[in-house]
């Protein structure tokens, strides 16, 4: 380190018979305010302004310090350059060197380089399996095409242009008749079984499946006289209100929401459900954010799962 | 004449060697080729000793048939039962390249069991190869997982299905589990981004680790040398040979036989 300071050049490039402009601040505040003014391209007009008036002012900082010189206009800033020249006549071993600032700026700018690549990356990665998961509502046709008391088995698919192999899906559709306050009441339930997510199915007679045109597209229906419904996967088994009768189910069936649109049955978004008491139009039940098979939603076992995205 | 002939043969091994030679002074490969095929193992090694290679030759079959069928393969939901069929049933040799992939998934993890199972019971694991083991331990993970996408590709109903319960199973881990469903399937349901996505992770993300560990596993053993078996003389000395290369290196183990040469009774 002492030889470094004895180098000749070291000398010749001191802080006294420097030509360079002495160290400034400005440099920094300018390339945040670029910075700025690039992130608000991106995000929001007035955010770009802020960062272009943050550049432009330490901009113009920066040009009138580093042409001080030129303007010949006193330096400021002479007994802080006296200091330097005081240190460096006698280096101590706490003296912060060069080499020490050089490794600790490369590895700070390699981090906040590595941070800039990998963020967006990550959140690319990971975000859109969170953002945005609620599906649009499906019409499933005129309530009249669903008798009461009937069970429908009702297959549509939950996105228009999509493969089918991945948006089908099947709903049990019963239609309750009318509740005490006259408005519709209908039993939907998702066919995936809460053990594991197989498609559970109706243990009874089903009859001749008809198709029907809906905004939706094309809605797939069979008249179904269930006992009940069960799980080919692992004998997981449910009666007709959803409740789980036998086998490793932990709660009942999931069950859609539902508006009458002009007459039409409009499936909403899936909502768990612990436990239904009573049945049809009289059923009471506890519902839940939905969540995936295989998680409690009440008991201490809910505890497990403080956080369902 | 014999000389003569011996004068040509030495010509014609300066020639030969001058590439190597060329290759050796500017890369010092040579030598370490050297070194990694001439290495001293303990004597008495013997056939259960080539687990671990044996892993990594259907680990480089996997490789070379999944680069190929990726040639063939669209992660599509509207084509990729299609382009499976299309490998299987039209494509000179596709059976077969594809039924490699596919028995040699099972291999490989087949391999990987019988290999852990005889670093265990080699006592292998211990100092100082600990680290080695928990690499290994990666490994197998990261097989598992390996198997657990590629599972999806075929995209018929068992894949479809299989892969379903697969992640409700992950869904039902406490705290973390709704998360990882999530961030598997790529969104509440499984959908087309599920595919591409297992597709990425089947054939990018995890064999890219996989070779990582695997270039580390290697690393290791040859730094630490191989383990004789323990009911070996080798095993049980209570001096450490020398001329042994995992007594030579940098970490210098502790004599293995300490205790186990009383028992012996040698």
């Amino acid at each position: 380190m002492a030889d470094e300071h004895d180098l000749p050049e070291s000398g010749e490039n001191g802080p006294e018979s420097s030509h360079f402009p002495g160290p400034s601040i400005w440099p920094f505040a300018f390339a945040l305010g670029v910075a700025v003014a690039l992130v608000g391209l991106i995000i929001s007009w007035p955010v770009a302004a802020v960062g272009g008036i943050i550049a432009l002012v330490f901009g113009i900082l920066w040009i009138r310090e580093a042409t001080r010189d030129m303007r010949a206009e006193p330096e400021p800033e002479a007994p802080r350059a006296a200091v330097v020249v005081e240190e460096e006549d006698e280096p101590d071993e706490h003296h912060y060197t060069r080499n020490v600032f050089l490794g600790a700026a490369t590895l700070g700018i390699g981090a906040a380089i590595g941070a800039v690549v990998t963020l967006p990356v990550l959140g690319f990665a990971v975000a859109p399996a969170f953002v945005g998961q609620e599906s649009d509502p499906v019409d499933v046709g005129p309530l009249d095409g669903y008798p009461e008391g009937q069970w429908m088995i009702t297959k549509f698919n939950l996105v228009p242009d999509e493969a089918e192999s991945v948006v089908a899906r099947t709903a049990y559709i019963r239609n309750n008749g009318l509740m005490d306050d006259g408005q519709p009441s209908v039993t939907i339930l998702s066919n995936r079984c809460v053990h594991l997510g197989c498609p559970v199915q109706p243990t009874g007679l089903t009859e001749e499946t008809e198709e029907i045109e809906t905004e939706a597209g094309t809605i797939e229906r069979a008249p179904s006289a269930p006992s009940g419904f069960a799980c080919p996967c692992h004998g997981g088994a449910y009666d007709l209100e959803g409740n789980r009768v036998a086998g490793p189910p932990v709660r009942a069936l999931d069950r859609y929401s539902y508006s009458i649109v002009d007459g039409n049955l409009v499936l909403g978004q899936l909502f768990s459900v612990s436990e239904v008491n009573g049945t049809g139009a009289e059923a009471e039940m506890t519902t839940y954010k939905h969540q995936d098979p295989g998680t409690h939603v009440d008991g201490p076992e809910q505890l497990f799962y403080p956080y369902v995205p | 004449m014999a000389k003569r002939r011996s004068k040509r043969s030495q010509q014609v091994e300066h020639i030969v060697m001058i590439p190597v030679d060329w290759l050796e002074e500017r890369s010092g490969l040579i030598g370490g080729l050297k070194y990694f095929l001439f290495r001293k193992v303990p004597a008495e090694t013997n056939w259960f000793h080539t687990l671990g290679s044996a892993t990594l030759t259907a680990f480089i079959v996997q490789l070379v048939t999944g680069v190929v069928l990726a040639m063939y393969y669209k992660p599509d939901p509207e084509t990729a039962y299609a382009s499976i069929q299309h490998i299987t049933n039209d494509l000179t040799l596709g059976w077969l390249v594809r039924g490699m992939h596919r028995w040699g998934a099972s291999v490989f993890i087949i391999l990987l069991f019988l290999h852990m199972g005889r670093v265990f019971l080699f006592g292998a694991y211990k100092y100082p190869r600990e680290l080695n083991w928990l690499i290994g331990v990666n490994i197998l993970l990261l097989a598992m997982l390996e198997g657990f996408t590629g599972y999806l590709l075929p995209w018929d109903q068992t894949a479809y299905w299989a892969t379903v319960v697969g992640i409700n199973i992950n869904a039902t881990a406490p705290i973390a589990g709704p998360f990882i469903a999530y961030l598997l399937r790529g969104g509440a349901e499984i959908g087309s981004d599920t595919l591409t996505r297992f597709y990425a992770l089947h054939m990018l993300l995890i064999p890219g680790a996989l070779i990582a560990l695997i270039t580390l596993h290697l690393y290791l053993v040859i730094r630490l040398g191989i383990t004789p078996p323990p009911w070996t003389e080798a095993a049980n000395s209570p001096e450490p040979d020398e001329d042994e290369p995992s007594r030579t290196g940098l970490v210098s183990p502790t004599p293995r036989g300490a205790v186990s040469k009383d028992r012996t009774g040698s």
